[in-house]
């Protein structure tokens, strides 16, 4: 027996054969840009200037900016007022697709779209829609009669704040929408018959039936969701750039602005890395907190 | 006028050929200005890359690769350019100056040469040929490329340069026939042209490009980020006044400039909505070149001025700077040089500057009297950027801290909070003063 017939008896070098190309892509494309910017973020490196470590220096520093205090609280609010918004609707949204309504595939269909344009492309959109000077929403409330100046929506901290926002639920809500959706469809419609023939309200079969046969879906969903929404750049970067007055930086644009343009790799890679532990907690909440069986099952908690 | 220009190269093409075909066509040495000449012997098989920043204008590449080829033909030397949006080339000249690998020669933006200087080739010798012979070079390129005052670390090639554009009917009709020329005229106008309803605006957004009038503000009234020694002193008496004249001039502005950004101007000037913006002369070329009758209309009525001038009493603009520098590990150096002294020599440098349609401002003073400047008076404005310039870090030294500060809007984030009133001047000062610090501890 020569070597390659030995091989392919061998179940447990078969195995590791057939994993590895997994297992490099994984480590190569994962693995190690992850721990790169774990280590730069403990270094002064400059770009294309290997630098030296410094150990918390940069998170020290990054703790006593202002601006990074200011993208850190725009990161949170944006994520939670986006996410809770997205869910909400999305679900609605799925719901409303899930009935027997006319033309049922084509409204499933055409819901996906937002979600197919490229997002720099709907942003783009977004930012004629709420220019200071042509946006679409202004001229037509101006004409309206309903006010007589154009709304600053990009040039007021708490408007861009709330314009951004809108604009990303916009392009989120199809993402949420579709998959609860599918998971709807999962729910065996006899769930339904025996509980209406129990008696049981429009809201308790949502409350009791729905709810719970869905949450495995919605678990997932939300925490792609709000992973997604947490790490943000394209929308804000084609907007505003963080802007007016940083109010609209979130962690990742500044990252950029910071490792980039500005060339401060290291620092740019510790306010990616401060990411990490919202992140991690997200998917902790997700599988610890929703994912329970007992849950699931229509039960309490023991 | 585009017509204009290609003629023009086609004949300097034409005599240049005529003149390699009459010469001995032997080595490197122009016979055109032997008189002068300075020449470097380029290594055996050499073969040059070229990072340069993408075009704003089809003129200046199409001028630009005109001239490549020249040199390619003259020489024999193969050079390939490769082009890359501005915002882009500032990473890829420092991982290449750093990793000693990539392009021979890198046409990149602002302090880039002062972010790695030992890596860079000393091209004292060609700089010095090249500015006697064509008039000197501005002190803006002094700045950026000698900064021990000795040694030239590259060579400046010019700047996109940023200017008043206004509407002269616009201001006549607000009372003004021609552009102010200091700070306390320049707010009558800009109160005048409020009244009229015909406002102005400049961006106060996170813009690379425009909020660079930020700059100008504080530099006029003689404030400053640092001090010679990089001490920040940023939060001055002087900044204070500088912000005191912004919050009146802010109260002129068109509502929102707060979100503009770079294009948020352009867009307004051409609608007709602002009377007076700064901006480079693409504003005035995409209105004459528009079929539309109105644009042709507003690109009649468009004049450039210089910025006005503040109790420093001197020219304190602020725009993009560009450079070109020899990388160190080239493998032929003197090719590289070969190939500057070339792209600078009258000869190549003028056309270009043509090519370039007044987008790119000349570095030598030698080449302020080529008739781009004047054959269309609106040009002329736009000649002095480079003379006119303070680089970013002014006044102290540029390396990483400079470009950090530049990128992170300090100055511009500073003058925003403050003329818009979200800020008292003296907690913007502040705010920035902290910022600053952060940037230039030691």
């Amino acid at each position: 027996m020569n070597f390659l017939e030995r091989l392919q008896n061998n179940r447990n070098a078969l195995g590791l054969l057939f994993m590895l190309p997994a297992a490099v892509l994984l480590l190569l494309f994962l693995t190690y840009p992850l721990g790169l910017g774990f280590w730069l973020g403990f270094t002064d490196a400059k770009v294309g200037r290997p630098g030296k470590w410094v150990g918390l220096e940069n998170y020290q520093y990054l703790w006593g900016d202002a601006v990074t205090r200011l993208a850190l609280f725009n990161t949170l609010f944006y994520t939670f007022v986006a996410s809770v918004i997205k869910f909400g609707l999305g679900l609605w949204l799925a719901l409303l697709l899930n009935r027997n309504i006319r033309f049922k595939t084509f409204f499933r269909a055409v819901i996906l779209l937002p979600y197919i344009v490229p997002t720099a492309l709907s942003a783009i959109a977004f930012w004629w829609i709420y220019d200071a000077q042509f946006s679409i929403i202004s001229w037509m409330l101006v004409k309206m009669g309903l006010i007589d100046q154009y709304i600053d929506f990009l040039g007021e901290p708490w408007n861009a704040r709330l314009s951004v926002i809108a604009a990303n639920i916009w392009r989120g809500i199809p993402f949420v929408a579709i998959t609860l959706l599918a998971g709807l469809q999962t729910i065996s419609p006899s769930y339904y018959e025996a509980s209406a023939i129990d008696g049981a309200s429009r809201w308790q079969q949502f409350r009791h039936v729905t709810l719970p046969l869905l949450t495995p879906i919605i678990a997932v969903v939300m925490t792609f969701s709000v992973l997604f929404t947490f790490t943000d750049f394209q929308l804000i970067y084609v907007i505003t750039r963080g802007g007016p007055l940083n109010a609209t930086h979130l962690m990742a644009t500044l990252s950029f602005q910071r490792a980039i343009s500005g060339g401060a790799l290291g620092e740019g890679a510790a306010i990616s890395i401060a990411m990490v532990p919202f992140l991690l907690a997200t998917i902790m909440f997700s599988y610890y907190g929703l994912q329970r069986r007992a849950w699931q099952q229509g039960g309490a908690d023991k | 006028m585009d017509n204009f220009n290609r003629r023009r190269f086609l004949e300097g093409t034409a005599g240049v050929a005529a003149g390699t075909a009459l010469g001995t066509g032997a080595i490197w040495a122009p016979a055109v200005h032997a008189q002068t000449a300075l020449t470097f012997r380029p290594e055996k098989g050499a073969k040059l890359r070229v990072l340069r920043w993408s075009r704003f204008v089809q003129g200046d590449i199409d001028a630009y690769m005109v001239n490549v080829k020249k040199f390619t033909e003259k020489t024999g030397i193969e050079v390939r350019v490769d082009n890359e949006g501005w915002e882009d080339v500032r990473p890829k000249a420092a991982v290449a100056a750093n990793t000693g690998a990539g392009p021979d020669i890198i046409l990149s933006t602002n302090d880039d040469a002062n972010l790695y200087p030992e890596k860079l080739l000393d091209v004292t010798d060609l700089a010095e040929y090249i500015g006697k012979k064509y008039g000197g070079w501005y002190p803006a390129g002094q700045a950026f490329l000698k900064p021990d005052g000795k040694k030239w670390i590259g060579l400046p090639l010019g700047a996109a340069g940023a200017m008043m554009v206004y509407r002269e009917s616009m201001l006549k009709a607000a009372g003004f026939d021609s552009f102010p020329k200091d700070t306390d005229n320049f707010l009558r106008m800009m109160k005048a042209l409020k009244e009229k309803g015909t406002p102005g605006g400049f961006a106060l957004g996170n813009a690379t490009g425009d909020g660079l009038w930020c700059n100008w503000l504080v530099w006029t009234f003689g404030g400053k980020l640092v001090d010679q020694n990089n001490k920040v002193v940023i939060d001055s008496p002087e900044t204070m006044k500088a912000l005191e004249y912004g919050k009146e001039l802010y109260a002129t502005f068109v509502p929102g400039t707060l979100s503009w950004l770079d294009p948020n101007n352009n867009k307004a000037f051409l609608d007709g909505q602002i009377s007076v913006t700064n901006n480079g002369i693409s504003i005035y070329v995409a209105a004459k070149n528009s079929p539309e009758p109105k644009l042709k209309e507003i690109a009649a009525d468009i004049q450039h001025a210089v910025y006005p001038i503040g109790p420093v009493g001197v020219p304190t603009e602020s725009t993009i700077f560009f450079n070109q520098l020899i990388m160190k590990y080239t493998k032929y150096p003197q090719a590289s040089k070969a190939f500057l002294q070339f792209m600078m020599e009258r000869e190549q440098f003028g056309p270009w500057l043509t090519g370039a349609q007044a987008y790119i401002a000349t570095p030598l003073d030698g080449y302020a009297s080529l008739p781009v400047w004047t054959d269309d008076p609106k040009r002329t404005p736009y000649r002095d950027a480079v003379k006119n310039l303070r680089p970013g870090g002014y006044a102290g030294k540029l390396g990483y801290a400079s470009a950090g500060a530049a990128a992170d809007f300090i100055v511009i984030n500073m003058v925003a909070e403050a003329i818009s009133g979200s800020k008292t001047p003296k907690e913007a000062m502040e705010r920035a003063q902290k910022r600053a610090e952060r940037y230039y501890r030691v």
